[in-house]
């Protein structure tokens, strides 16, 4: 049996002299790879023809058929961050990476094999299930270990990783793209090829994250910090059990925090270059909306650093209100540049809602932080991911439903988004209320002396060989 | 002496580290905001 206690939480413990900076590139290792997720769709034309090669026939894959990949993958992504985030939690940052690294890379390995012998259902379970699980754990797994490592800039260090998961997409793009040129042939589409050295550079990066990796030792406080005596009033000193987290108001409160300020962006991005082509007509060409979804990309990915850290200093429950508040009022005035023709405003309100929409996703880590403290914040912060979920479900179907309606009823296409615009405002409005909502945990909910030394006991533990 | 050793080689690790993630990552930035400009062309 290959002994595994390499992966140990006990094993991880940073020495003396490790810099703490060398953290964040370890999260980064793993949230790079995994960010190819939202590179996925260049892998859909290529795969509607790989039995016509020129052209899509009979017994080729549907697009709608193969939209479910990608589906699929963000199911598990909140179910396996929602169930794994107690394990994540205990058993160690390196045991977390390694799985994930595992998953994402077989899931590649996997769905090449699909694609070789032309069996979706194969892809569905390598690239859905097993890399979607990939997804989860990877995600939540440095959460916990850059906020205890960066206890006075928690928000900046859980936002240089989760910004790795908005950059992924830029690497994975171009490199997808390059590879398959350099494996098709007049007789052959070159994805599965594709498929098997992505799968083999991800497990490669992962594993450099998953080595380097450390947690700082018991106690440990950078050099010059000095932690707050008292706790401030949205900030606890106390620890919330990851289940007992589900009990309290604010957990749900979060999660729709969460869900809403995603589902305003999410349905946005998913339908950016057709919305900008058809409210634009004969201004903007479907080239410049392929660099206008290059842009909002741009944005999400930096407006996860920029609002993150942010939130360090002006704190998570006013970032949040700048997100509703402001979200608010550019989404009333898309419809506006929509009826003036002016496509510099538009573009503008967009890059603004987006970099929100990244900042929403690495504030809240920190934000569960100030509310349920550090111990089990990977934990609950795996379960929150399930609004993340949802959302992906409510933002693209209001965002095509609705205009669909619209067309249906003869508005003009120029005009067909303007109700969904208000109505993600109004959405935000509603998030806004939820975060005003939002007080401190209350004391009954904190982790007691007893308690949290059993918890630190099973963090110990968890992970260690038999006998050890 | 030791100290002073130890110091070169974490700013090594460092280096090394940042540019094993910065270097793919600001190669992909570059592309995708070389593809952007095409909306402003």
């Amino acid at each position: 049996m290959p002994s595994f206690a390499f992966l140990d939480r006990s094993r991880t413990v940073a020495k003396p002299g490790f810099s703490r900076w060398m953290v964040p590139p370890a999260a980064l290792c793993i949230h790079l790879c995994i960010g190819q997720a939202y590179a996925l769709s260049v892998f859909n034309l290529p795969m509607t023809k790989l039995i016509g090669i020129t052209e899509s026939t009979p017994g080729d894959w549907k697009l709608t058929d193969l939209g479910w990949i990608f589906s699929l993958a963000m199911f598990f992504l909140g179910t396996s961050a929602a169930v794994f985030g107690r394990w994540v939690e205990e058993g160690g940052p390196r045991r977390a990476m390694f799985t994930a690294g595992l998953c994402w890379a077989g899931g590649f390995l996997l769905s090449a094999v699909g694609v070789y012998a032309h069996h979706l259902w194969l892809i569905y379970l390598g690239y859905g299930v097993l890399g979607g699980c990939g997804l989860g754990i990877g995600y939540i797994s440095p959460v916990s270990t850059l906020i205890k490592w960066f206890p006075d800039r928690p928000g900046m260090a859980t936002g240089m990783a989760i910004m790795g998961f908005g950059g992924g997409a830029f690497i994975a793009s171009p490199l997808s793209v390059w590879l398959m040129g350099k494996f098709t042939t007049p007789t052959h589409i070159g994805v599965a090829e594709t498929f098997v050295i992505m799968g083999c550079i991800y497990f490669v990066f992962m594993m450099v994250g998953a080595a380097i990796v450390r947690v700082p030792p018991p106690g440990w406080q950078p050099a010059g910090y000095t932690p707050p005596r008292e706790a401030q009033r949205l900030i606890t000193k106390n620890d919330v059990y990851v289940y007992d987290a589900l009990k309290t108001p604010q957990f749900w409160l979060i999660w729709w925090v969460l869900c809403l300020n995603v589902t305003a962006g999410i349905g946005v991005l998913g339908q950016a270059s057709a919305m900008s082509q058809e409210m634009f007509p004969g201004h903007v060409t479907p080239v410049a909306a392929a660099g206008f979804v290059g842009l909002l990309s741009l944005f999400n990915m930096m407006g996860r650093f920029f609002w993150a850290s942010t939130s360090d200093v002006i704190g998570r429950k006013n970032t949040y209100f700048c997100f509703f508040v402001i979200g608010t009022v550019l989404y009333c005035l898309v419809p506006w540049t929509g009826s003036t023709g002016s496509v510099a405003f538009f573009v503008l309100c967009f890059v603004v809602i987006i970099s929100m929409y990244g900042g929403g996703f690495s504030t809240v880590p920190a934000y569960l932080k100030d509310m349920f403290g550090t111990r089990y914040v990977g934990a609950i912060h795996g379960m929150l991911l399930t609004a993340w979920s949802a959302a992906g479900i409510f933002g693209p179907v209001l965002v095509n439903y609705i205009r669909e309606y619209q067309i249906e009823h003869g508005i003009p296409k120029t005009q067909a988004y303007n109700t969904t615009m208000y109505i993600m405002a109004a959405l935000l409005v509603i998030g806004f209320i939820c975060n005003f909502m939002i007080k401190a945990v209350h004391a009954r909910h904190h982790m007691k002396g007893d308690e949290a030394e059993r918890a630190v006991a099973r963090v110990g533990a968890v992970g260690r060989p038999a006998g050890a | 002496m030791q100290n002073a050793k130890q110091d070169q080689s974490t700013k090594l690790k460092l280096v090394l580290a940042w540019g094993f993630v910065g270097i793919p990552l600001a190669w992909g930035v570059t592309q995708t905001i070389a593809n952007a400009m095409k909306l402003f062309q």
